[in-house]
């Protein structure tokens, strides 16, 4: 890490998880050590079964490691109730995922508001919505857009409680790749402008130019943290 | 070898149990019903039939002041009359020991060779035919005061005091249930049954070879109306007190009224079970085939026929068919024997012949498949039509749009989470409606089954607290002079006396009669009142008739028409009345005038031949020892005391009716519930686990799953006990025989424990579902999409 140091939003140690199903024991994660820096934008690549889900899953408090300790800031995740952990993803986290995850029965705005109603200091579902280039889609229903759109009505969703993070599970990974660029465009424009250290899985290598760090899991060790020295726009990437 | 696809239906079967079983319980309930209700009845129809045909029951009835032995035989010649038979009978007064009250029985002359009403013995033997003292008694009254073959009794027969000795029980096809005249239960300690041999009971009563009661059997394909006219007309000179056929007998009549009520509770309840078992076989099966559209594609791209995927779900259906039928069958059988044990402490019959209700176990069966398969059709043809291609393609997502329920839903700024509430309701009105049916059925059954608690309440509040508030009536051997009132105020601890007179009567309008009482109100009556079933106080105007509903419409006359009126006794009379007014009346078929209107008609002096009385309760025992010892009277009724039996008996089922009703009543709302509430959680779990991932509480997202149900319910309970009245009102209508008129009457009570329980049920049975979401996996649920 070349840049100033800032203190870390996340710190992982030795984060172990392994899945037990009758006799046989998989090893998602073997290990795994990981900082993650305010304002921070962080693709996480490596392929299927490597162990990105698992990661990002305990980084926001979805999933528990079977060894190791997982810190927010100076509290430590590892160690929170099912409760603590309900109250860390309302009030800290921001979660964007492949199918975006939209709640069918409510209009775009309403799926904001889903998470404005609930939050401690959340912007308007109307700003969350421009943030996102929607602000003429508001009242239409997920079955109403287009994937695009309902993937930057989750960024909307994800962004409005103003969280420390955003984790974003293959994001573009349903989408073709016009359309995956003004997401990713979404994404980084929110991390720039607001300064929500962003956590960014793919197993699509042209993404990662417009990181700040990458990380390359594989089997479930980070086999490679290297910070990009020249970051390109989310336009100029292509797939 | 059993077929991959049967292996399919059974493991489908294995991963829905609790939903199969669910609507199995539903669907068993009706059959259980059906079941239990006719294999109730016709077990009492069977052993009723066998009962009264070995033992020779009579058809016709009829009692005489006195008639000559010669005219029964004339009566046996009379075209249609297959045997006829004189016998005697009166009233007596009992002296029992360890029993402080008097006792009444009615004394039966037993025939030499006994060819009608045969009694059976049940132990010990007949009283020999020129024995004097010997007597046998009803088993019920013998075994309630242990009066074994052997013991001795004494009774005030015709005003002397008599010792008697019980020679053996018996139990007879006249006497099936055993009421004394005027009472309103039966009571096996209070009042019994006594035969005696002829000679001793016609020499008691002074009648020579004359008779006062005769029975007659008809011959086959006789008509019992022409028969009873001749019968009448031939009696008429001997003081008839006119003839009637069996369904004037008090015993046939209220077993009858009971097993009509038992055919009304079979055809009433059952088919609301049949329709939501179907509703509820549709929900699922639907919702299965929805889940299984690319398997469904699948199947018919790799050639099985639509014919056999159909028949592979209806089969699923099917299997719920079976499961319920058999649950109900067990369960109907088992409730049919519990039922036939409660009727044994009523009907008394020597054996009983077991009916496993084989006719309704088929029907049963027969609308099982039909239920099943008619919930099941529609799913299934839907999954017939698909195409294969696009069967295996994902369905699209739920399409919402915007109508002008939203304009409203927004302007009422609910939170997100209720607004998913009402757009789910929204978006699937089918499925809401059947939730929404389903749930008021559940009310409406209770409603149903919880009004019979009200209505026997007000019956019970009109005949104790306002017809009668006498402490006790006593019953006089005879019609007395007035005066009498004044000797019975004398007797110990009366503190106030009123008379009362009643005459059997032929009320006759054009060709059609009925038999009846004339029952005459003294003016001055405080202790008796006429009361209607809305509980108003009727005072007969001072001339004319008031007569109860049903009877006025037996008859054909309304308000204003005149009807003729034959007393059947003394000084028989035949009399033109106006009806004056047409009552509610709960109890009874008598029928009402004014007392001095009565004996203006009479030409006599006023009588009465019952006496009520108020009385101090230190010196009850007193009056009881006045009483036995008085040979004018005939019989005593203890009112408080029949209100704590008519309490008693209530109290002793109540618990158990109740408990059952709220059972089967709730488990309609916890079938529907629970399948609606699972079917929800498969389809949006997703959605669901979604909102947990976004920081919502195990708390705030189940209210999306439990508040969706429990809304549904809300709006389901108005609809409920609007329909719940409407069955009781048929129920009322339909139950209704000549031995009793439910009044309708249902209390708030009775709505608030039927929202209770339906509230608490569904809320049950949302939170047992409820409790799957705390199951979903949050970092599966989020990739995995159906």
């Amino acid at each position: 890490m070349s840049q100033a140091p800032a203190p870390p939003v996340f710190r992982a140690r030795g984060v172990t998880r392994v899945y037990r199903t009758g006799t046989v024991a998989v090893w998602a994660l073997r290990g795994v050590d990981l900082d993650l820096a305010e304002r921070e934008l962080v693709v996480l690549l490596g392929a299927s079964g490597s162990g990105k889900s698992t990661l990002v899953n305990i980084l926001g408090g979805l999933d528990l490691p079977s060894e190791g300790r997982v810190f927010f800031r100076d509290r430590e995740l590892t160690r929170a109730s099912d409760r603590d952990l309900t109250l860390f993803r309302r009030d800290h986290v921001g979660f964007v995922f492949q199918f975006y995850n939209l709640v069918p029965s409510l209009t775009a705005r309403e799926n904001v508001a889903l998470v404005t109603e609930i939050a401690r200091n959340p912007m308007r579902p109307e700003e969350a919505l421009e943030r996102v280039g929607l602000s003429g889609r508001m009242d239409h229903f997920p079955a109403e857009l287009s994937g695009g759109e309902q993937q930057r009505v989750a960024i909307a969703r994800a962004i409005a409680k103003r969280p420390d993070v955003l984790l974003c599970d293959e994001p573009t990974g349903a989408l073709d790749s016009a359309t995956g660029v003004q997401v990713l465009a979404a994404l980084h424009e929110v991390n720039r402008e607001l300064g929500t250290a962003t956590v960014l899985i793919t197993h699509n290598a042209a993404i990662r130019k417009i990181a700040h760090r990458v990380i390359v899991l594989a089997d479930g060790v980070v086999k490679s943290d290297t910070v990009n020295t020249t970051r390109i726009a989310p336009e100029q990437v292509s797939w | 070898m059993v077929g991959a696809l049967d292996r399919k239906l059974v493991r489908d079967l294995g991963r829905i149990w609790a939903q199969t079983l669910a609507i199995a319980l539903v669907l068993g309930c009706g059959i259980m019903m059906l079941v239990g209700a006719q294999a109730t009845e016709q077990t009492l129809r069977d052993t009723q039939a066998a009962w009264y045909e070995r033992h020779r029951f009579a058809d016709v009835f009829t009692g005489v002041s006195r008639a000559p032995a010669s005219v029964v035989s004339d009566i046996a010649a009379l075209d249609g009359v297959a045997q006829a038979e004189g016998r005697i009978s009166f009233g007596a007064m009992l002296d029992l020991d360890g029993m402080e009250e008097p006792a009444t029985a009615q004394v039966l002359s037993l025939p030499q060779r006994p060819g009608l009403n045969l009694p059976l013995v049940q132990r010990g033997r007949l009283p020999a035919p020129d024995a004097t003292s010997e007597v046998a008694l009803n088993e019920p009254f013998a075994e309630a005061h242990g009066l074994f073959p052997g013991a001795r009794f004494r009774a005030v027969l015709n005003g002397q005091l008599r010792e008697l000795e019980v020679t053996g029980w018996v139990l007879s096809p006249e006497f099936v249930y055993t009421m004394a005249p005027g009472a309103l239960l039966p009571d096996d300690r209070r009042f019994g049954l006594i035969w005696m041999p002829e000679t001793s009971a016609s020499a008691v009563m002074d009648m020579g070879s004359a008779v006062n009661q005769i029975s007659l059997r008809l011959s086959r394909g006789a008509d019992e109306r022409a028969v009873i006219d001749a019968v009448d007309r031939m009696l008429d000179p001997w003081g008839g007190t006119g003839a009637y056929g069996r369904d004037r007998q008090s015993s046939h009549a209220f077993l009858e009224s009971e097993l009509q009520q038992l055919g009304v509770m079979a055809a009433f309840l059952p088919p609301i079970f049949l329709l939501v078992a179907a509703f509820l076989v549709n929900m699922v099966l639907g919702r299965l085939i929805a889940l299984e559209r690319a398997q469904i594609g699948l199947l018919k791209a790799i050639g099985y026929s639509a014919r056999e995927i159909g028949w592979h779900y209806l089969k699923l259906a099917l299997a719920i068919g079976v499961l319920g039928w058999a649950a109900g069958a067990g369960f109907g059988w088992w409730i049919a024997e519990a039922m036939i044990g409660l009727y044994a402490d009523f009907f008394r019959f020597p054996f009983l012949i077991r009916s496993q209700g084989t006719g309704a176990l088929w029907m049963g069966a027969a609308l099982a498949a039909v239920t099943v398969l008619l919930g099941a059709g529609r799913a299934v043809w839907a999954a017939l039509r698909l195409p294969p291609a696009e069967a295996m393609q994902p369905p699209a997502p739920p399409g919402f749009s915007r109508g002008p329920a939203d304009r409203l839903l927004a302007w009422m700024q609910f939170r997100q989470t209720t607004m998913m509430i009402f757009r789910s309701i929204l978006r699937w009105p089918a499925r809401a409606a059947i939730t929404l049916i389903g749930v008021s059925a559940s009310v409406a059954v209770l409603v149903m089954s919880y009004f019979i608690f009200d209505s026997v309440d007000a019956l019970s509040d009109t005949l104790f607290s306002q017809a009668n508030r006498q402490h006790m009536t006593l019953t006089l051997a005879d019609a007395r002079p007035e005066s009498a009132v004044r000797d019975a105020h004398a007797l110990p601890g009366v503190t106030r006396a009123e008379g009362a007179f009643a005459m059997p009567v032929r009320l006759v309008n054009g060709h059609v009669a009925r038999l009846s009482a004339l029952q005459g109100h003294f003016p001055d009556a405080t202790l008796t009142q006429l009361v209607d079933d809305a509980g108003r106080v009727i005072t007969p105007p001072e001339d004319g008739l008031v007569i109860p509903e049903t009877l006025a419409a037996a008859l054909g006359v309304s308000p204003g028409e005149h009807l003729r009126v034959e007393m059947l006794a003394p000084p028989r009379r035949v009399l033109e009345l106006p009806v004056r007014a047409v009552i509610q009346q709960g109890l009874g078929q008598e029928v009402h005038i004014a007392a001095p209107a009565l004996f203006a008609a009479m030409e006599t002096a006023p009588q009465v031949n019952t006496i009520h009385l108020s009385v101090r309760e230190d010196q009850i025992p007193a009056l009881h020892a006045a009483i036995k010892t008085t040979p004018a009277i005939a019989g005593l009724s203890d009112w408080s005391d029949l209100r704590r039996q008519f309490d008693a008996t209530l109290a002793e089922n109540l618990l158990a009716m109740v408990s059952i009703y709220t059972l089967i009543g709730a488990l309609i709302a916890v079938g529907v519930v629970y399948n609606a509430a699972r079917i929800q959680v498969a389809e949006r779990s997703y959605e669901l686990a979604t909102l947990r991932v976004m920081g919502f509480s195990r708390l705030q997202v189940g209210y999306v799953l439990v508040g969706e149900m429990m809304l549904l319910t809300l709006i389901a309970l108005p609809l409920g006990w609007v329909m719940g009245y409407g069955l009781a009102q048929g129920l009322v209508t339909t139950m209704s025989t000549d031995v009793i008129q439910l009044p309708f009457h249902i209390s708030r009570r009775t709505f608030g424990f039927a929202t209770l329980v339906v509230l608490v049920a569904a809320l049950g049975a949302a939170l047992l579902v409820r409790r799957r979401l705390d199951r979903v996996d949050l970092a599966t649920a989020l990739k995995a999409r159906e």
